[in-house]
């Protein structure tokens, strides 16, 4: 019995067989269990091993390696509030301390309701377009503090909806500038 | 979508497509697309490479190596299969790039990648983006089925007897992995740690096989050069530095944004006329011409010429062209705590000078800024980078070094005021919690 769903089962049995080696797969393959799943649970990762034919040790090993493969589950709606050096020249901490505020939770909290988490991140490569914040895969770009209620709210009346944080719906834009 | 900007001083080769709806494969079709790859199919190997020596292309993820140069290094005779891999990790803070190029233009990566594959005899090309790159990576991912269903990957691409195939790949979140070991281990579904060179990529890379690996953006333009010709397109630039540069343009500039222009283009004005000055008529503090990792440039140092050698000349790097722009009012010890702050949390660890070094300086320089600090602080900081340098396995311990290097050594007087207990005259943010 798989942990993954029917879909997500097959596009791994293909990622699996699209190589010259097995364990090319592993990285998205881990990106991409969490992203159904919500995390690398126990469970996930064991199934990631055998799926690839190397011992879960072996998955722990690299997966804590990389910044976006988290271990314990996450807010449905993910903020990664990036300060790097062009963001935090355009205000990002002022960003950042407004979405701590208004959720009310600090770098890597998670709402109690589950809705929200919030994290600051290094650089998202959206420089030139400063300060910038991804709600999981979705960016928003020039910001300032005022924005983010608007964006907190967007996210809460999307929350009945059901949520696929596999894909990106993109870019955001200066929509709600 | 992210804002396009445009000046007149641009010279539009790489974005050229870029806000012309290209990423559908008969836009991209319309405006030319896979004519030169086409090109390159009907002409032996050697005329690909010796075009690109003479188009003067230098690597555009930092390093500025001579793509040709770099592809003729590939072994012609080998027993294992040869792969040609794309490094789309764009990572580099101030680099925003490649980014647009995903968006815009995903079919010219996958034309230069074929091209790529041509001249050193490869069959397998890999397109490796950032794991927070996800909607990119699915715009790629549907060009690449695109170039399938039309033949142009593939058995037989474009109908010939030649193959090549493409893999576009996931990363997961690390800067590191945008070193080209690094990203080879990661692509091997391993960690993004580097690896002891010799021997080079291009004789034993991904899976033991010859390798070459370039940036998307060199990948990118490779189909122009053919196009236009190798001569026609370093006529654009400066001496050996040929062509256009996309730069990234951000912080305290009034027009941010990606702008085209040629190679040698002179800094200051890139600074006060395509971007529009300093932003709210401030004054300039500071510019990093290439990405967080290259020295900072003092505002009488940027009257140069844009290309690897005047900026090399200048005491910093053009790096991967990523330009931050610093006003009067920005406290540069907190600068710089925030670029090492980055380098510490991205070191792999592998290597003991770049592991500890980073920490203590990240250590150092937040007890600096917290007003704690003691003059010896300043040599120690500037003593604890110098001893990085040169020793490590990859350039991260040195992109980690040189900038702090040259915020000490450049801005001496500055950090001297934040001693004896004073706090930062500038900046209220302390705390910083990136783990």
């Amino acid at each position: 019995m798989s942990v993954f769903s029917p879909r997500l089962a097959a596009r791994f049995d293909a990622l699996v067989a699209k190589y010259p080696l097995k364990r090319s797969a592993l990285v998205p393959m881990l990106l991409y269990a969490q992203d159904e799943v919500g995390y690398l649970s126990d469970a996930v990762i064991a199934e990631v091993a055998a799926r690839i034919g190397i011992s879960e040790l072996d998955v722990r090993n690299v997966a804590t390696y990389y910044s976006m493969l988290r271990f314990k589950p996450a807010g449905k709606y993910n903020v990664q509030v990036c300060t790097n050096i062009s963001c935090m020249l355009r205000g990002a901490y002022d960003v950042y301390e407004r979405f701590q505020q208004e959720l009310a939770i600090g770098n890597k909290g998670v709402t109690p309701d589950g809705l929200f988490s919030l994290e600051e991140v290094e650089c998202i490569g959206a420089c030139s377009w400063a300060p910038a914040i991804q709600v999981n895969y979705e960016y928003h770009d020039e910001l300032n503090p005022e924005h983010v209620p608007g964006i907190i709210a967007g996210y809460r009346g999307k929350a009945g909806a059901p949520s696929d944080r596999s894909s990106s719906p993109g870019w955001k834009g200066a929509a709600h500038a | 979508m992210p804002r396009l900007v445009s000046h007149p001083d641009e010279v539009k080769i790489v974005s050229r497509r870029f806000g012309k709806g290209a990423a559908r494969i008969d836009r991209y079709l319309k405006l030319g697309g896979y004519e030169a790859a086409k090109k390159c199919l009907a002409q032996e190997p050697e005329w690909i490479i010796e075009e690109l020596k003479a188009s003067s292309l230098r690597g555009r993820g930092g390093a500025g190596f001579p793509t040709g140069m770099k592809w003729s290094f590939v072994p012609k005779q080998s027993t294992k299969p040869k792969y040609v891999l794309v490094n789309g990790d764009e990572s580099e803070p101030g680099t925003c790039k490649d980014h647009l190029i995903f968006l815009h233009d995903p079919h010219a990566v996958i034309e230069g990648t074929i091209i790529a594959g041509l001249a050193i005899g490869a069959k397998l090309g890999f397109i490796y983006l950032r794991g927070e790159y996800r909607y990119l990576l699915e715009i790629m991912e549907k060009a690449v089925a695109d170039a399938y269903k039309h033949g142009f990957l593939g058995k037989n691409i474009f109908g010939s007897e030649t193959e090549f195939q493409i893999i576009t790949q996931s990363g997961a979140g690390a800067y590191e992995v945008g070193e080209e070991s690094a990203l080879m281990e990661s692509l091997e579904g391993k960690r993004g740690v580097p690896r002891i060179k010799p021997p080079f990529p291009a004789v034993v890379g991904l899976y033991g096989g010859p390798t070459v690996i370039n940036n998307a953006e060199t990948i990118a333009t490779v189909p122009h050069i053919i196009a236009m010709g190798g001569a026609a397109y370093a006529a654009v630039g400066s001496p050996r530095n040929g062509g256009t540069r996309l730069f990234s343009l951000s912080g305290h500039v009034e027009r941010p944004g990606v702008y085209e222009l040629p190679m040698g283009y002179n800094l200051k004005k890139m600074i006060y006329e395509v971007g529009g000055g300093v932003r709210g008529g401030r004054g300039l503090k500071a510019v990093i011409p290439g990405g967080s990792s290259t020295p900072v440039l003092l505002p009488e140092e940027i009257d140069i010429g844009m290309d690897f050698d005047q900026v090399g000349k200048a005491g910093s790097m053009l790096g991967s062209g990523g330009v931050v722009v610093i006003d009067d009012q920005t406290c540069i010890v907190e600068f710089a705590l925030r670029t090492i702050s980055f380098y510490q949390h991205e070191s792999c660890g592998w290597c003991i000078p770049c592991r500890e070094g980073t920490d203590w300086l990240k250590k150092s320089l937040t007890r600096f800024h917290g007003g704690f600090g003691s003059a010896s602080d300043i040599d120690n900081i500037q003593y604890l980078a110098e001893n990085m340098l040169g020793r490590t396995f990859c350039p991260l311990g040195d992109a980690a070094a040189m900038p702090i290097l040259g915020f000490v050594k450049k801005f001496r007087k500055e950090f001297e005021e934040h001693l004896g207990g004073k706090a930062c005259p500038f900046a209220k943010h302390l705390d910083l919690s990136v783990v």
